[in-house]
């Protein structure tokens, strides 16, 4: 069960395809009433049920907050991930039910900054979207810098140049255009926050490069979804339900664990919130560890996995769950 | 080192060298000390993009040499904490991410400076502070608002109504400052005696 969340059932009232990997889905409450609010770099949970099982992947919402007649996300095609995306691009028809959770904001802006300053890459641009339609609606102080692969892929670039004109700046790697990282930092006024989205070794070079220049870590905000990555399968036994589950190829621990009826709490599905943290009894083995929640220390420790994101590969694991 | 009461009493630390483009040092009095202490851990060339604003109070000529020997990009000596302040804020007003501060010497001093630097947007929690020399209070009256400086006893009197007030640990950020509360408001023929505390 996700902790604080529950269902909301929609329609998809439209599907909108951006680009040759991109495609957008709009939601409505299926009841007609207007969904709730949230604020921008929020995202849902939508579950995708294929055939005998469910998948619940998290998509951060890229419409408007001021506008919360729908909903709409959009979801990159990945054919070689463990296939949501598949799912969404090829078995989604517009009418169609579904069940979304309800927001959660795991990225939220920080309102007390001078100046938001924000780096996209692909498609992390869709917190942005949100988040760019609160600030303007308020009269915020923002910049984008958004790279990507080419003009065609650049995602809802001409619908931010269009809506923000030159506070939104594009870098194209087919044209080897470069995001000037390091003089972008060192000219923004004091009390500048700084906001990243998009793969992980970009996330990762921004950060770095921020906490060089002198960046205070409470300025700076990122978020990554860690997709749950597909491995061998390997048993595991709940202490507390005393249940034997195996955890399959293309499943992820959480979903084998909800699978056997036991409902751990969750939020993000993506490695970034904690609310799965679950400890370790005992194992003989070793972990895949892929979430950006635990640190480096309780990775090693052995004492706590985060089920959503991670794996373990090796003769026995004993969860308290 | 100061110990934690309420949640609102401040904390202070030990200044340490953090990363950064720019460094700006505001003390006072010993808080010179904090500075020249840190120098020692501070990596070669340091100072080379330091500005540091000296308030020297009572400690005279002591530090000023000493300070100046780090080799600070600019350095700048103040007559008193009230005149140094428009000078921050206009440093302030004109820095970019990546300018560190380190605030150093008696909790007024720490107490303004850091609400000149929450005003230009840096968040509380990246400065730099340590405290050393007297442990002399900034003060605000709850009653009139007025703000006494340089309160060393318990209970103190407010130089602006004349109450006596009972110095809390209870802290403002935003005004800097400490709250005191009239001590005999049931009755104010009751007169306890002060005490010097705050040293
Ligand atoms: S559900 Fe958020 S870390 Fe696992």
């Amino acid at each position: 069960m996700s902790a604080g969340t529950s269902k909301i059932d929609v329609t998809v009232t439209d599907i909108v395809p951006v680009n040759e990997l991109v495609k957008r889905f709009h939601f409505r409450r299926t009841d007609g009433a207007i969904l709730p609010t949230f604020s921008g770099g929020a995202h849902v949970v939508v579950e995708m049920r294929d055939d005998d099982r469910t998948r619940l992947n998290p998509y951060s919402l890229m419409s408007s907050p001021l506008d919360t007649t729908d909903y709409t996300i959009s979801v990159r095609r990945d054919d070689v991930g463990r296939g949501g995306s598949l799912f969404m691009h090829n078995r989604v028809k517009p009418g169609q039910r579904m069940v979304i959770s309800n927001p959660v904001n795991l990225f939220s802006l920080d309102l007390r900054a001078r100046k938001h300053l924000m780096i996209a890459g692909g498609i992390g641009i869709t917190p942005f979207m949100a988040q760019t339609s609160q600030l303007a609606g308020e009269g915020g102080n923002f910049e984008l810098h958004y790279t990507c692969r080419s003009e065609a892929l650049g995602t809802y670039a001409d619908v931010l140049q269009a809506r923000y004109g030159r506070r939104i700046h594009l870098y194209h790697d087919d044209r080897d255009e470069k995001l000037p990282l390091e003089k972008l930092l060192s000219s923004q006024p004091l009390g500048t926050h700084l906001y990243i989205c998009g793969p992980a070794g970009m996330i990762d070079w921004v950060r770095r490069t921020a906490s060089e220049a002198g960046w205070p870590s409470e300025t700076v905000h990122y978020e990554h979804f860690a997709a749950p990555q597909p491995g061998k399968p390997f048993d595991v036994t709940l202490a507390v339900s005393g249940k034997q589950i195996r955890v399959g190829e293309q499943q992820s621990l959480l979903e084998a664990i909800e699978a056997a009826g036991v409902d751990p709490p969750y939020l993000c599905r993506g490695g970034v919130c904690g609310q799965c943290e679950t400890n370790v009894v005992s194992y003989d083995g070793k972990f895949l560890h892929n979430d950006h929640w635990l640190s480096e220390e309780e990775h090693r420790s052995g004492c706590k996995i985060m089920p959503c994101v991670s794996r373990f590969e090796g003769k026995s694991l004993v969860l308290e769950r | 080192m100061t110990a934690k009461t309420i949640l609102s009493r401040p904390v202070y630390g030990t200044l340490s060298p953090q990363p950064g483009k720019h460094h700006l040092f505001i003390a006072d009095a010993e808080g010179a000390a904090a500075i020249l202490d840190m120098a020692n851990s501070a990596p070669a060339g340091f100072f080379a993009d330091a500005h540091i604003m000296f308030v020297p109070g009572a400690t005279g000529t002591k530090y000023v040499e000493p300070l100046k020997k780090l080799q600070p990009a600019q350095f700048y000596e103040g007559p008193s904490i009230a005149s140094a302040l428009p000078r921050l804020r206009q440093t302030l007003a004109t820095a970019h991410m990546g300018l560190r501060v380190y605030l150093s010497g008696t909790e007024g001093l720490i107490g303004q400076a850091m609400q000149a630097a929450l005003e230009a947007g840096i968040d509380h929690t990246s400065i730099q502070t340590e405290q050393r020399g007297s442990l002399a209070r900034r003060v605000q009256c709850v009653h009139c608002k007025g703000i006494t400086e340089n309160v060393t006893t318990q209970p103190a009197t407010c130089s602006h109504c004349g109450l006596l007030l009972l110095v809390r640990d209870h802290y403002s950020r935003r005004i800097a400052a400490f709250q005191g509360v009239c001590i005999n408001a049931e009755d104010p023929t009751e007169n306890p005696p002060k005490e010097e505390i705050f040293r």
